[in-house]
């Protein structure tokens, strides 16, 4: 029997080949990166966007284009649309790319999206002809009008970022699935695999992550994990799983059993 | 003439260019964007492109993130 039955995934007309997207924040150094981004099997992974540094130079371009890894530039740390804008030019002009991962933060505390200007800044980069990749809040309304804006996929957040609290309003993540006619991307808050599980398991087309590997103590083998996980979520969501009963039921045959009395 | 690249004051020639403001920095030919006053400069345009003194030049690049 054929069990891979993985229908490829595709973002804004891209195929995407696996369905575990990474980051690469948080790694100790390079060499932890690259174990990491290889155990993950990951083919799609974000950078930010800083001002150049001679001593950094662009040592993680060069691992990702050595690992024929696409590269996904996110717009983190801009806090209003003009300069999520202006940051997704200037990552299309240095990375030549039209993706970008589109994040636009209210504050530093919460690093939660701010949905006004969220919503501005993926309208202005439609009509400039990005695909856009929003990072947005579990909010089924707001990831259906950034849909209608016509961004490329929508990436609720399960908890904040870097929290590794999980998938807190998992049915606001079924609803946006639910009428969602672009992917969706679980992106944000996961800590461990199962939570990666989960997210595939809701019906989410992928799973976004970084500091659930990077940070952990054994990056490369959390990112093995991760891998797994997605996969065994992923497989499990089409497999379709069984209703919830109240009472038991017996999975050994009731009758013919020995009598013992 | 005195400009700004990413928040540092460096003294180019009056006829400066992007290219010039670049070199000043010794940035690398490839994986960076360059914006100037708060617009994207296109790398088609880097050598054309003649700074004002108090230019504000930002070089951008990728790095660990997200």
């Amino acid at each position: 029997m054929d069990v891979s039955q993985d229908e490829t995934l595709v973002v804004g007309g891209r195929k995407i080949g696996s369905r575990l997207i990474t980051g690469t924040g948080g790694a100790a150094n390079l060499e932890v990166l690259e174990r990491a981004l290889v155990a993950s099997g990951t083919t799609l992974t974000t950078v930010a966007m800083r001002r150049i540094d001679a001593q950094t130079g662009t040592g993680v371009l060069d691992l990702l284009r050595r690992l024929g890894i696409e590269i996904l530039p996110n717009t983190a740390g801009c806090r209003t649309a003009a300069e999520a804008v202006l940051t997704a030019r200037l990552a299309r002009e240095a990375l030549e790319t039209d993706l970008v991962k589109l994040e636009v933060v209210a504050d530093e505390r919460t690093l939660l999206p701010d949905p006004i200007e969220l919503l501005d800044a993926a309208e202005q980069l439609v009509d400039d002809g990005f695909t856009v990749l929003p990072y947005t809040n579990d909010d089924p309304v707001l990831a259906r009008k950034l849909e209608q804006a016509g961004c490329a996929a929508v990436m609720p957040l399960g908890s904040p970022i870097g929290t590794g609290l999980g998938i807190r309003n998992p049915h606001n993540i079924e609803m946006i699935v639910a009428q969602a006619g672009v992917p969706v991307v679980l992106d944000a808050g996961i800590g461990t695999a199962s939570e990666a599980a989960q997210a595939m398991e809701l019906g989410c087309d992928a799973v976004l992550l970084a500091t659930a590997v990077t940070r952990a103590a054994d990056p490369e083998r959390m990112a093995h994990a991760m891998r797994l996980a997605v996969e065994a979520g992923y497989a499990a969501r089409h497999a379709g799983r069984i209703p919830r009963r109240y009472w038991a039921q017996a999975s050994s045959p009731e009758i013919d059993g020995p009598r013992f009395d | 003439m005195k400009v700004e690249i990413n928040g540092t004051a460096h003294d180019l020639a009056d006829e400066a260019t992007v290219t010039d403001a670049l070199a000043a920095i010794e940035a690398p030919e490839k994986g960076i964007a360059v914006a100037v006053d708060g617009q994207v400069v296109r790398r088609a345009d880097w050598a054309s492109t003649r700074l004002a003194a108090g230019a504000a030049v930002e070089v951008l690049t990728a790095v660990q993130g997200g």
